[in-house]
């Protein structure tokens, strides 16, 4: 309990209950998030068992308006697809992709800056290199790239099964080079400092020093990169997904919803395309303001 | 020194170490300006020994090249040239079991305490580190007992290894790092400039507990300081460095009183003294030159005014005068200087 206590009573904390905006953005991630992780408990429907969809709930508008069912709460999609469960289960995949290609390119990231960091001469300019060459692809273009690649490569069936995997490794493919080029920076300086000298001076190994003395002097930009990158992720998955190139319409994930209901915005069923639309902003906007948060409140020159 | 300190080889010896740094532009400015490649000598020509139980001090102005030496002489650094025997052994070219067996007999001291102690690792941790590498000790309780033995033998509460370094202060962050160098029970101790960073009150308490330490554990130490009243206090023989270079070698009370070079004389000079008011003063001119481009002949020459035609053309090398004094000065040894 009191480490519980300790954390209510700590610079983070007090930062956090004095902002009001920074309330709210935690309280409206916590519900998508949340939204997300319990989808198969509190959707209404589920959009994937194909034995209870029908074709007559087809187009069903929201609730409130003349022809709408309290059963269909957001309305359904062309399949008669529950709407609100589709959210609930596309902000599933979302959450998903953006938290796995986030972890995948902040591992290959914090590995490649630590090494390039400490090891320094051909390795850091090698690896600095080739940064700077991906950085210069727009993530979309890598995205595509990995995507046409994974097709050509992998059979049809497979091709499903593996989209979300091809996303997740475009995504971190282009995303890990902010974490290499912070991390790498502050290796540089710690890897300076005299604690490290001393660790050199008893004989430590070289992988020893970089993993027990300077990574954990190293990693708190990375989580606030990672908050934000959370966000980013998200938005490319839904912008790839939404160009088709993204998760299938079998498993749709947000982007993928607002792809379907933009071929009803203009027969008028704009409810298909509106509410994925609405759920991605309110998600992608709060994962956002709370890394600004935290970027902020962990500075020290800002305080 | 008694005749039979004389006889004993001494545990440390540094022959004509030298360490240049390659300060030169990446190599695509160098070749677009046509730039030479620059190198920067912060160590040249330094040898020494330092007999069993006994302090070498190294002074001299910033930049002098007094902290290379230190590292030089721990193995931090892989000299240029020359070479470092600590008890007969090359450190630079001990390796493997042989190079982690040297090490266990040397530990160092840094100047920053605030820069020396990883601050997420608490403090049992660090001062348990160098016993832990090095097979010092075994298993948890021993661990543990010899930290907390440690920290009172540094003046420390046994239950401060559970706390951060952030919690001390700097004076009290030092005697951590000095608990940390005698965990793996050293025999040679360098200190490079342990006491800069601290507060003249607290100085005193850490140079009172360094000097109590060797005593009791017979410990060598090289000594690295730009503070003179803090070397007098310290050392046994004191070496004076300038500009990568060392111009005067000898026991401390000769050095302090009968100095003879005239960077030795201008540095004391310029020492604060209640004994010595109204005394007229030689004070240093004129600053450092540039250690990339270092003047030609004696390198002090461009701040001494004993200087003539020979100083600006020839580089002095070390002598030993009639009274047992080291030093590299022509002036000394023609006699110009007394």
């Amino acid at each position: 309990m009191s480490r519980v206590a300790a954390w209510l009573d700590s610079d983070l904390a007090w930062s956090f209950r004095r902002s009001p905006v920074t309330v709210a953005a935690a309280a409206v991630a916590l519900l998508c998030v949340g939204g997300a992780l319990l989808a198969p408990w509190i959707a209404p429907h589920d959009p994937f068992d194909l034995a209870a969809l029908d074709l007559m709930d087809a187009l069903a508008p929201p609730a409130w308006l003349a022809e709408g069912r309290w059963r269909f709460l957001l309305g359904t999609d062309d399949q008669g697809r529950d709407v609100l469960s589709g959210i609930l289960y596309g902000a599933r995949i979302s959450v998903a992709v953006g938290v796995a290609s986030v972890l995948l390119s902040a591992l290959a990231g914090v590995a490649l800056g630590l090494l390039a960091g400490y090891a320094g001469g051909a390795v850091d300019a090698f690896v600095m290199r080739v940064a700077d060459v991906q950085l210069s692809f727009p993530a979309i273009l890598v995205a595509l790239l990995v995507d046409g690649v994974a097709r050509i490569a992998l059979p049809e069936l497979a091709h499903g099964a593996a989209a979300f995997w091809v996303i997740v490794l475009s995504i971190a493919l282009s995303g890990w080079v902010q974490y290499a080029r912070t991390v790498r920076g502050s290796t540089l300086v710690e890897a300076r400092k005299e604690y490290v000298q001393a660790a050199r001076l008893i004989g430590r190994h070289p992988a020893a020093i970089v993993l027990r003395h300077i990574l954990p002097n190293v990693t708190g930009p990375v989580l606030v990169i990672a908050t934000i990158h959370l966000a980013t992720a998200i938005t490319t998955e839904a912008t790839l997904s939404f160009l088709g190139v993204g998760m299938p319409a079998t498993t749709p994930s947000l982007g993928t919803l607002i792809r379907i209901g933009n071929d009803f915005l203009f027969s008028g069923e704009w409810w298909i395309t509106l509410f994925p639309g609405l759920a991605l902003v309110a998600l992608v906007l709060s994962v956002n303001l709370l890394g600004d948060w935290l970027r902020d409140a962990l500075n020290p020159r800002l305080a | 020194m008694s005749p039979a300190d004389s006889a004993a080889p001494p545990l440390v010896v540094a022959e004509d170490l030298a360490r240049y740094f390659d300060v030169s532009s990446p190599w695509l400015e160098r070749l677009i300006g046509r730039e030479p490649r620059r190198r920067l000598r912060a160590v040249d020509q330094a040898s020494f020994a330092i007999p069993r139980g006994r302090t070498l001090a190294l002074v001299g102005e910033s930049g002098c090249g007094k902290s290379t030496v230190a590292r030089l002489v721990t193995g931090l650094y892989r000299p240029s040239r020359g070479r470092v025997l600590f008890d007969g052994v090359d450190v630079t070219a001990a390796r493997g079991a042989a190079g982690a067996a040297v090490r266990r007999r040397m530990q160092m001291i840094f100047q920053d305490p605030y820069a020396s102690l990883n601050p997420r690792w608490r403090v049992g941790d660090i001062v348990a580190e160098p016993a832990r590498v090095q097979a010092v000790v075994r298993g948890r309780a021993q661990c543990q007992a010899l930290v907390a033995e440690l920290l009172q033998q540094v003046g420390l509460h046994p239950d401060d290894a559970r706390k951060y370094p952030h919690q001390f202060s700097g004076g009290q962050r030092q005697r951590i790092s000095i608990a940390r160098a005698l965990s793996s029970a050293p025999q040679f101790l360098v200190c490079d400039e342990p006491t800069s960073a601290l507060d003249v009150s607290v100085q005193a308490q850490v140079l009172n507990l360094l000097a109590d330490l060797q005593t009791r554990l017979g410990l060598t130490c090289l000594f690295i300081s730009h503070n003179l009243a803090v070397v007098e206090y310290v050392a046994d023989d004191i070496g004076v460095m300038y500009l990568g270079r060392i111009v005067e070698f000898g026991p401390r009370d000769a050095v302090l009183s009968r100095p003879a070079h005239p960077y030795t004389r201008l540095l004391l000079d310029a020492v604060p003294d209640l004994a010595m008011t109204g005394r007229a003063r030689t004070p240093v001119g004129g600053e450092v030159p540039n250690p990339i481009d270092p003047p030609a002949g004696c390198a002090f020459h461009p701040r001494c005014p004993w200087a003539d035609a020979r100083c600006r053309a020839e580089p002095p090398a070390l002598w030993v005068d009639g009274r047992g004094r080291v030093v590299a000065c022509h002036a000394v040894q023609e006699g110009r200087l007394g």
